[in-house]
């Protein structure tokens, strides 16, 4: 089929006079458009135009007397000197450092294990790690939150049996702890299955050819497959980054176990979300969720700046 | 947005689907060299993603007296499960099975009409060469950039000015925009559709919605099948943005239901006979979801390797 097409198409299209060809042009123009159009309405209307009412009513504050007046970056400047924002915003940056290198690290490991083909039942593995990307994060959420609690929780169980005295995986200093538990529990599975995939795409020759100069397993697994990886993994990295300052299901749920130590404004996000919906105060929840945006966007395009430097030294 | 190019132009992480699948790399008498300490230490730590699952559906057993009293992964001293499990669809008058109706509804919305408009788009960027393309194409790309969750409150802000909230439309609406499926589907029709064969088609007589419907949807399949499981399990999983939109419990889907009820139940108050309830509406809730991750596991794999990428 590959090989008759473009013979066939070759010479009708040299016969064609240019008008003709523009003509074609101007079909096909319109065509794309046709099919890129439905895609680009919904876009617009709930993406950009979401996104520009956000920053318009971020501009405006809301006062007793007098109703919405315009304040220009006030909200902006009020979030800048707010200690709940920046409390939220540094616990959220220490969840990104230790869970995802822990969660990714671990990703990693059982990749490549599982690659190894060393593993017996490795398909079943694969499998049952990746099974709790199904289950939704609220239902994880809501079933680690009983495995911790100190009513009938199994930890506390566990622990009881063996005569110790258990953790308050509830308390606030293990709080944020116990919820990177809970992301690491959702989401290794599902970076494993695609590091695999990524590993899988991996050409037979190279193995072959780095066997026959005597190359070891580890050797392998550091000088081809790790370097192999590197798409792969840096778009994971930038997924986790996006997901970690996002943060809202599992510390908004641990809130309706222990209210006390979550607190309100936990995360960013549920900080904008108790502004908007607890307090009314909408325009500075806009501007909340605008500069939280914004920081995304920074680390993110940060890390990505910084990895591809290093590549193009190396 | 390099890293994105990256992948793309990176052929190691993108040559996953089925036309072009690589060479399995193993061979025969690699298969048979077995490591028991990494087999026993994988099975191992394979506990931990296990044995939360199975509590759930220990506890799901039992009723309200044993799950306190009872070892959680041991069994109760009756079998309740279909006690409970009736329990479940007759507390407040059924809600729960309007819930999972609800869920359904939503997340088959959302994410046939999603990919439907990720597969035009895809395409259209991939093999049609017009002007504004590559504008589209960036705008998309740093559109994946923007945080849902930080979106949510904006979209709900623009809805409540235009008395949306509190519909089905306010949750189905929103989940149709996906840029990452745009882009998933750009790479894939890059690779998956020959453009000789879209040229000969013209040369036949196709008109362009001849061949997009009769040839290209049917090459896309595979990438087709990763955006739609992609997006399903997320709208299924969505909480934070019916969460915001909806205030009629009949309108609610099953993750913000069972929220509901668990902080009802986590504030006491008499209601403890409720834990046994969210605890199987939770079980429950996730059974369809593991069946259909089972069977459609191995169109993951070869979609995932697509993009090389996470969503």
């Amino acid at each position: 089929m590959t090989d008759a097409a473009p013979r066939r198409a070759a010479p009708a299209i040299s016969m064609k006079p240019q008008r003709r060809r523009s003509r074609a042009n101007a079909v096909q123009t319109r065509a794309a458009w046709a099919l890129v159009i439905p895609f680009l309405l919904v876009f617009a209307a709930f993406l950009i135009v979401p996104l520009g009412y956000a920053a318009y009513l971020s501009m405006f504050t809301s006062k007793l007397v007098g109703g919405h007046v315009f304040s220009g970056l006030t909200n902006y400047s009020q979030a800048l000197h707010d200690p709940n924002f920046w409390a939220g915003l540094r616990r959220v940056a220490l969840f990104l450092v230790i869970q995802v290198p822990i969660m990714l690290g671990a990703s990693i490991f059982f990749a490549l294990a599982l690659d190894s083909g060393r593993v017996r039942g490795g398909n079943a593995v694969r499998l049952l790690m990746f099974l709790p990307y199904a289950i939704p994060g609220v239902v994880a959420t809501l079933m680690w939150g009983y495995l911790y609690g100190t009513n009938f929780g199994l930890i506390t169980q566990i622990f009881q049996h063996l005569g110790l005295t258990a953790p308050n995986l509830l308390s606030s200093g293990n709080i944020l702890g116990s919820t990177m538990n809970i992301v690491c529990w959702e989401f290794v599975g599902y970076n494993m299955i695609v590091l695999y995939a990524a590993l899988r795409s991996i050409p037979a020759e190279i193995y072959e050819a780095a066997e026959v100069d005597g190359a070891g397993q580890w050797r392998i697994a550091l000088s081809i497959k790790l370097p192999a990886l590197r798409p792969a993994i840096l778009l994971s990295v930038i997924f986790s980054i996006i997901g970690s300052f996002q943060l809202f299901n599992e510390p908004n749920l641990l809130f309706n176990i222990s209210p006390n130590t979550v607190g309100t404004a936990f995360t960013p996000n549920l900080y904008a979300y108790n502004l908007a919906f607890r307090n009314q105060e909408t325009n500075y929840a806009a501007a909340i969720a605008f500069l939280l945006g914004l920081v995304i966007v920074i680390v993110s395009s940060v890390v990505q700046t910084v990895t591809n430097r290093k590549e193009r030294r190396a | 947005m390099t890293a994105i190019h990256q992948a793309v132009a990176d052929p190691s992480a993108m040559n996953g689907h089925e036309t072009t699948a690589p060479k399995p790399h193993r061979t025969k008498e690699r298969e048979k060299r077995r490591s028991w300490l990494l087999t026993v230490g994988i099975w191992v730590t394979l506990i931990y993603f296990v044995v939360p699952l199975l509590w759930l559906a220990v506890s799901s057993t039992k009723d309200n007296g044993d799950l306190f009293t009872t070892f959680g992964l041991g069994p109760g001293h009756s079998f309740q499960f279909f006690h409970n499990v009736a329990q479940l669809f007759s507390f407040q008058d059924g809600i729960y099975s309007r819930w999972l109706i609800n869920t359904l509804i939503y997340s088959l919305g959302g994410a046939l009409g999603a990919t439907l408009l990720a597969t035009m788009c895809g395409y259209a960027l991939a093999k049609y060469k017009f002007r504004g393309s590559r504008v589209v194409f960036n705008a998309i790309l740093v559109s994946i950039m923007v945080p849902l969750t930080a979106l949510a409150i904006p979209t709900y802000l623009l809805f409540a000015a235009t008395n949306l909230t509190d519909s089905p439309w306010a949750v189905i609406l929103p989940s149709l925009v996906s840029p990452f499926g745009v882009y998933l589907m750009r790479v894939y029709a890059a690779d998956a559709v020959d453009d000789s064969l879209l040229e000969a088609a013209r040369i036949d007589g196709a008109g362009e919605f001849r061949i997009f419907t009769t040839i290209v949807l049917r090459l896309l399949g595979p990438g087709i099948v990763t955006v739609l499981l992609f997006q399903l399990v997320a709208t299924w999983n969505n909480y934070f943005l019916p969460l915001i939109m909806l205030n009629n419990p009949n309108l609610f889907p099953v993750t913000v239901g069972l929220a509901q009820w668990q902080s009802t139940a986590a504030a006491g108050g008499g209601a403890q006979v409720l834990f046994s309830t969210v605890l199987t509406g939770s079980f429950v809730s996730v059974i369809p979801l593991m069946i259909a991750f089972v069977f459609l596991q191995r169109y993951w794999r070869s979609g995932l390797a697509t993009g090389g990428v996470k969503g």
